[in-house]
């Protein structure tokens, strides 16, 4: 039974509350993420609307880190524009070369040999696990793991010295020429490759068990941020993200590609749920898969050059042309018009995570706010790749 | 007190000052593009540690730091975010510019829309060239900093002994030319 | 639906103007093309630039101003394309159309694909077309007080302008090739028409 003065004292308390409460009962506030915040891979800057926690609408306003690709490539040679396109997806960068390379030859009709296919399509599986891996650890930190960053950057130092002993740099390596590979591998490079593919592998044993294992990792990622299959493919969402809602599509597979990924023995994995648990799932077996793929090449590398006879200064014959490829991010292509000089007309750059995170001002609606880390850490997009 | 700034300090104990500086200063990262994957290699993986120099990556505002790193490109849309950055930190503070792009634009020097090199907003005082640097490029930068405030006077710098150019335009004392790391 | 042209492996296919949007519907509905990859414009006038390789002490480089379209071409100096793709067929196609000098604008196919909204808004900031019934065409990349409009032909790349690029200075050899070959041109003076 309370006392008089504790019941006085109950009851003011309890219409401040209210008055507290009607006047906040305003529309909401501003939040702005970004555009440096820890958790953005790089300059994305996200304004939204929320209500207490939960977020009105959101909207990402991205070209912190646009760089005017497009436009550079105008005033370039095929060779120079080689140098630029590495650092849009700066993680995996051997990728982004090969389908301007590939573009680049279908417009000048020369096939590479096939040693340098092959060589390519294990260059791009390394790249795609370097980048891969640092999502692996990277997706641990954003929602508040440090560990798995380290353990990432650790054995990601073995692919990126792979990469380092046969191009010459860690990453950006500006390898891939028209008409084949700059030069050939080193010697023993096959042996040390394979032995850093059984370490990679036991590091995603090592990333099931520390990440997805972890209940709190579970009950963080699991139904946050589900990506219906039409509305993804309607927006353009590819990669990972796509594969995770259950759609059955791979362009390493399904499109004809003088690549050798249909040398290899190796298997697509989807998800039915689209949530962000699913996307970090289906990324860790891309890169156990990546591994296999990797040895199963090094094992069949064909003998021979890797070079084609292409002339010295490379003038690209009048036309268009289309490549895309299964990037690391998703697909990435370019369309590139040529109008028979030594650079080309217009390269269109299509980037895989432009599509990707335009999908947040959709998927972030009524989601509170610490989910909003969670999904934009599962869509994985790299700002170089957004922003070009 | 006012020691350090009037000079008036004994020589061996401003030069132990200056050591426990160079020797305890905490990175704010401002990574941008390809060179934060090198700097987070360079301070975050146990194979190029930087904190055995001393250096902590971890502060969680710019107002707890007094070196930044400023890796990537720098476009003119981000730039008033780095001079606002800048301007929150504490004095004495150090700027490392790492990477072509935030040198002088880089392979990006003819765009549109990139920051011809980062010293046209802020005073830089080590340039680390590279595309990217590798990470043992990076921690050389860190220790040729940290060889200069060794040697550095205090009392000169509050004074607010200015050269010309870019440091009289930003009002932050100079400490003297930069350095560029080779190779 | 306009002209009709399959180079190769890939499908162009190039519609009037008035057909951009209902192209895409029947795309969308009838073939199954429910993944968007993008959408783009090209200028097809020649940039009075050139390569941002002239001397500035020399007089301007005359250069051929007509336009010339290129494959599946237009009459036009903009033209937008687009290209759609089935994961279920595994086909994709690219669509083309001319956009109008005057008006320069062109229907909006934002809500056929929701991806077009934002490519839609990139394609009006960098060459100025204007997409009816999108309704938010603001600015993606640029700055809000950027003029111009970049992807433009006639959009100077000022730094070129200012300190121009040397031309090829020096080659790489051909793997195998003799060093003593490998010597390119020197620095070229008065610019490279091309």
């Amino acid at each position: 039974m309370m006392s008089e003065r504790q019941q006085l004292a109950y009851i003011a308390a309890k219409a401040a509350d209210a008055r507290v409460n009607v006047e906040l009962e305003a529309e909401g506030m501003t939040l702005n993420i970004g555009p440096q915040h820890p958790a953005t891979h790089g300059t994305l800057r996200i304004i939204c609307r929320v209500d207490g926690e939960q977020i009105i609408w959101a909207d990402p306003a991205p070209g912190y880190m646009h760089r005017g690709y497009e436009k550079l490539t105008e005033v370039r040679t095929y060779p120079q524009i080689n140098t630029l396109v590495n650092r849009i997806d700066w993680l995996g960068s051997f990728a982004n070369e090969v389908p301007f390379i590939l573009a680049g030859e279908k417009l000048m009709g020369i096939e590479a040999p096939p040693r340098a296919q092959w060589i390519r399509t294990v260059m791009f599986e390394l790249s795609r696990i370097a980048n891969l891996s640092l999502f692996l650890g990277d997706m641990g930190v954003q929602l508040g793991a440090v560990t798995p960053v380290f353990l990432a950057f650790r054995d990601r130092e073995y692919v990126l010295n792979q990469i380092e002993a046969a191009t010459g740099q860690r990453f950006h390596p500006n390898y891939d020429r028209i008409g084949g590979l700059k030069e050939d591998l080193p010697k023993g490079w096959i042996d040390e490759t394979k032995a850093a593919m059984v370490k990679l592998r036991h590091f995603c044993d090592q990333m099931e068990d520390l990440v997805m294992g972890n209940v709190i990792f579970q009950a963080r990622t699991r139904g946050i941020g589900v990506i219906p299959r039409d509305v993804g493919l309607s927006y353009g969402v590819s990669g990972a993200n796509i594969r995770a809602s259950g759609v059955d599509w791979d362009l390493r597979r399904d499109q004809e590609s003088p690549m050798a990924w249909k040398h290899a023995d190796w298997k697509v994995w989807t998800h039915p749920d689209g949530d962000s648990f699913a996307r970090y799932w289906v990324r860790l077996q891309e890169v156990r898969e990546s591994t296999k793929i990797v040895e199963q090449l090094l094992s069949g590398l064909p003998a021979g050059s890797v070079m084609a006879k292409v002339p010295r200064i490379i003038k690209v014959p009048e036309g268009e042309a289309w490549v895309s490829t299964e990037n690391p991010l998703g697909e990435m292509g370019y369309y590139v018009v040529s109008r028979g000089e030594t650079g080309p007309y217009r390269v269109k750059i299509r980037s895989a995570s432009f599509n990707n995170v335009s999908i947040a001002s959709w998927l972030l609606k009524g989601t509170l706010i610490p989910d909003v880390i969670t999904i934009l850490a599962s869509l994985y997009f790299i700002l170089g790749d957004i922003d070009r | 007190m006012g020691l350090v700034e009037k000079g008036r300090v004994p020589k061996s104990l401003a030069t132990l000052l200056n050591m426990g500086r160079s020797y305890s200063m905490w990175v704010y990262q401002w990574g941008l593009a390809c060179c934060a994957i090198e700097m987070g290699a360079a301070f975050g993986s146990p194979r190029y540690d930087v904190m055995r120099l001393g250096i902590i990556p971890l502060p969680s505002s710019p107002r707890q730091a007094d070196l930044v790193c400023i890796s990537g490109t720098v476009t003119d849309k981000m730039a008033p975010a780095i001079r606002r950055l800048y301007e929150q930190m504490p004095d004495p503070k150090y700027v490392i510019s790492m990477g072509s792009c935030a040198n002088c634009g880089g392979p990006y020097w003819d765009s549109y829309s990139v920051t011809k090199g980062v010293d046209q907003m802020i005073p830089v005082d080590v340039y680390v060239p590279g595309c990217p640097p590798r990470p043992e490029a990076l921690l050389e930068g860190i220790v040729l900093l940290q060889e200069r405030i060794k040697s550095e006077d205090m009392a000169a710098r509050w004074r607010g002994d200015s050269g010309d150019g870019i440091a009289a335009m930003v009002d932050q004392p100079r400490k003297g030319d930069p350095v560029v790391v080779n190779g | 639906m306009g002209s009709h042209l399959v180079p190769t492996d890939d499908l162009w296919v190039r519609v009037r103007t008035d057909a951009w949007a209902p192209a895409h519907e029947v795309l969308r509905d009838q073939l199954q093309m429910e993944y968007f990859c993008f959408l783009s414009a090209i200028d097809w006038k020649p940039s009075p630039f050139g390569k941002g390789e002239d001397d500035p002490t020399e007089p301007p480089v005359e250069r051929d101003m007509t336009i010339r379209a290129g494959v599946a071409g237009g009459d036009t100096r903009f033209q937008v394309f687009s290209r759609v793709y089935s994961v279920l067929r595994h086909v994709g196609i690219t669509v083309k159309a001319d956009v109008d000098d005057e008006s320069l604008s062109i229907a909006t196919i934002a809500n056929l694909y929701r991806g077009a909204n934002w490519h839609e808004r990139e394609c009006h900031e960098m060459f100025g077309l204007n997409f009816e019934g999108h309704g938010d065409l603001r600015n993606l990349y640029l700055p809000g007080d950027f003029e111009g409009y970049p992807l433009r032909k006639d959009f100077p790349l000022l730094a070129r302008i200012v300190k121009p690029w040397p031309g090829i200075v020096d080659v790489e050899p051909m793997p195998g090739e003799d060093p003593v070959d490998a010597e390119g041109a020197g620095p070229e003076g008065t610019g490279e028409a091309s």
